[in-house]
């Protein structure tokens, strides 16, 4: 070997820096083709549009069912952008490119799983505005926001993990919805109640079990992903 | 350089390996032949630390599978009939990627060399979708040298491509990838092999039938000598 | 084919006896609740079969999680059998649950937190058994599917206490307490222990076939296998 051998670093030192150019590497791409991020968009805002002629969104019902409608479009959109990560990664064999690098897998984890959430709070960055003026709310509430964050990062934690592990069947797309949806009710019941009660104005004690149930939910859940993502990429 | 002893994979029930014993000692260049479904790619997952033996020991560089994979990772290299590249990067951008996975020092100079080895230099800045099959997979080599591989494995490294492209392939391969290395390569191109190996192996039934060194056979005797060993296991 | 062995044989025939005992016992034996008549008499198996596929629930996560430790391929064998008894008992929870909310309530669906948390179980399982079927290799199957196991395991606790909050601000369906507030008579809890006692028999009597079922499955692939090559 003539070159350096220097290279040989402990992988551990390399950890942060290997979540950091995946992460990278995802924002490069997407920023790139914008095939993710479009598609998630035009769908969002699709399904605003029909929400309204579907509900009959007069201003009396808006205020209650807002929450949930939004929550709804971002739980759809965020399965198209999960999927589509994943495929990326083992269209084209790189899924086997980062497990042969030297780097934890867990890094690969938390690598796609923060690209993921970037790509949805993107979505959610637009969508909330266009909402407002189309339905003349306001969603500019720190709280609502903050409520916004916290689901999508449970949201995104766990469907990180399932969309590797779904994109490795044989019905792919199909199935992420179908894995997802039944294990983040939770995430959806509490988001949909917490931004409600912001958007209605309601005391903190109301608000405060479901804030409770969302940070639980993703201390538990980005805590399991990190353990068992190993067992779903090895084999 | 490489020491496997009664290496078995199974797959569920089905067993693909059953005591593969193999060597390989530093700057051999080893072509494993056989037909389809005789765990040619299996036996380099588990090389590459992709896939875990059942049982037997596996020895890379010194350090046993599947315990010390990180250590076998930086010392290994992998080229696949997929290119393990991402299509909306240029092909600097991906280098960059995998270069920083495996924390190259002085990484920008050294990705330079890489391309001018592999003859992309001039087309760093475009991206890898555009490219032609023989120029994702030159690139693909690029990849898998980056950090200076002491063992490389290419995996049915010649498939899609037409003939001009396999022939500047075969320059890559025995200029860039395999100079200094110990390589293993899975193909059905027996013409091809029989130019770059020094030594044959056929693996057959999920064992290794026969071994044949290249200054014992002779030219153009390989594909003699391999019908002969597989008319001889199977009858 | 390695016959029964005794203590199954004597489950079996235990089982089916002492299931009809408290079926006399929860028809003959125990007293009407005055306000719902006969079909109050439901209840004792609505409880009983749902005590049956919650300890089908906590058995596949507690095997998921040693699946994962051990990689050995028998207890993915014993999450699946878990599963399915779970997955069955729970529907049969439901449908009872079911008819008696239609005499009790006037409806024959109510958002009750035990109720919602039992179908979005069955959701659970299906999504379980659709991940198994789309996956070849039974290793990585196994694998796979504890994880999703233990995932469902971690995320039904939380579903349950949502759906109870969720509850308790908008109490505007109709019922309410259910189960809590009802009245029960020393002999009524009787029965209540009785049944449940039986069907973890029936429980145990099951799981040991489901389980036998999965292993001669293997086998039979196995000489498929062997015969074949």
């Amino acid at each position: 070997m003539a070159e350096s051998l220097d290279t040989q670093q402990k992988p551990s030192s390399n950890y942060f820096k290997a979540v950091a150019s995946i992460t990278w590497k995802d924002m490069a791409a997407e920023l790139r083709s914008r095939e993710m991020i479009s598609a998630m968009l035009v769908f969002s805002l699709l399904v605003i549009l029909i929400f309204y002629f579907a509900l009959e969104l007069d201003v009396k019902a808006r205020n209650s069912i807002t929450a949930g409608a939004l929550w709804v479009t971002f739980a759809f959109a965020g399965t198209l952008g999960l999927n589509r990560s994943m495929a990326i990664e083992k269209d084209f064999g790189c899924l086997d490119g980062l497990l042969l690098a030297p780097v934890d897998r867990s890094a690969i984890y938390f690598g796609k799983m923060i690209s993921n959430l970037f790509f949805m709070a993107i979505v959610e960055a637009i969508v909330l505005p266009f909402y407002s003026v189309m339905y003349n709310i306001n969603l500019f509430n720190s709280g609502l926001l903050l409520i916004t964050f916290l689901g999508s990062v449970g949201y995104i934690a766990v469907g990180t993990l399932l969309a590797a592990m779904s994109v490795q069947t044989r019905t792919r797309d199909i199935l992420l919805p179908i894995l997802l949806f039944p294990l983040t009710i939770p995430v959806l019941i509490a988001a949909v109640k917490a931004s409600s009660g912001f958007l209605l104005g309601s005391a903190w004690s109301e608000i405060e079990p479901w804030f409770n149930i969302l940070i639980v939910y993703d201390i538990i859940f980005i805590a399991v992903s990190f353990m068992v993502f190993d067992f779903v990429v090895e084999e | 350089m490489i020491e496997v002893k009664k290496l078995v994979k199974r797959f569920g029930l089905k067993t693909v390996l059953r005591g593969v014993d193999f060597n390989a000692t530093p700057g051999e260049f080893v072509v494993l032949l056989g037909p389809n479904g005789a765990g040619k790619t299996t036996f380099l997952r588990i090389l590459a630390s992709l896939s875990r033996p059942s049982m037997g020991l596996v020895k890379v560089a010194g350090y046993s599978l599947p315990n010390q994979a990180a250590p076998v990772r930086q010392r290994l290299g992998v080229v696949s009939h997929m290119p393990l590249l991402y299509g909306d990067l240029t092909a600097e951008e991906n280098l960059t990627f995998y270069g920083r996975l495996y924390n190259i020092p002085l990484l920008n100079r050294r990705i330079e060399v890489v391309l001018d080895l592999v003859g992309l230099s001039s087309r760093k800045k475009d991206l890898v979708r555009t490219f032609s099959r023989g120029m994702q997979q030159r690139l693909a080599i690029g990849r898998a040298v980056l950090h200076n591989p002491e063992v490389m494995l290419f995996d049915e490294p010649y498939t899609g491509l037409d003939q001009d492209a396999s022939e500047m392939l075969d320059g890559v391969l025995k200029n860039v990838a395999a100079k200094g290395r110990t390589v293993i390569m899975t193909s059905h191109d027996l013409a091809r092999a029989e130019e770059l190996g020094t030594r044959f192996d056929i693996l057959n039934r999920g064992v290794i039938s026969a071994s044949a060194q290249r200054s014992n056979l002779g030219q153009g005797n390989l594909l003699t000598f391999y019908k002969k060993v597989l008319a001889g296991t199977d009858g | 084919m390695s016959p029964q062995p005794r203590a199954l044989k004597t489950l079996n025939i235990l089982s089916v006896i002492l299931v009809l005992g408290a079926f006399l016992q929860v028809i003959l034996f125990t007293p009407y609740e005055e306000i719902m008549g006969p079909v109050q008499k439901i209840f004792y198996f609505h409880v009983a079969v749902a005590w049956v596929g919650m300890l089908g629930f906590i058995a596949s996560a507690v095997v998921a999680v040693i699946y994962l430790v051990t990689k050995d391929l028998k207890w993915d064998v014993i999450c699946l059998a878990a599963v399915e008894i779970s997955l069955v008992f729970f529907f049969e929870a439901i449908v009872l649950g079911s008819i008696w909310a239609r005499r009790a309530w006037g409806t024959w669906w109510t958002w009750d937190p035990r109720l919602t948390t039992a179908a979005i179980l069955e959701m659970i399982y299906l999504a379980y058994l659709l991940l198994r079927q789309g996956l070849e290799d039974p290793e990585r199957r196994a694998r796979f599917g504890a994880v999703y196991t233990l995932l469902g395991g971690l995320s039904v606790p939380l579903t349950f206490i949502s759906i109870r909050i969720f509850r308790t601000i908008h109490p505007i369906l109709i019922g309410g307490g259910g189960t809590d507030t009802m009245n029960m008579s020393n002999s009524m809890l009787l029965t209540m222990f009785i049944s449940i006692g039986v069907f973890t028999l029936v429980f145990i009597t099951l799981f040991w076939h489901r389980i036998r079922l999965g292993f001669l499955r293997e086998e039979v692939e196995h000489t498929k296998l062997s015969v074949t090559e």
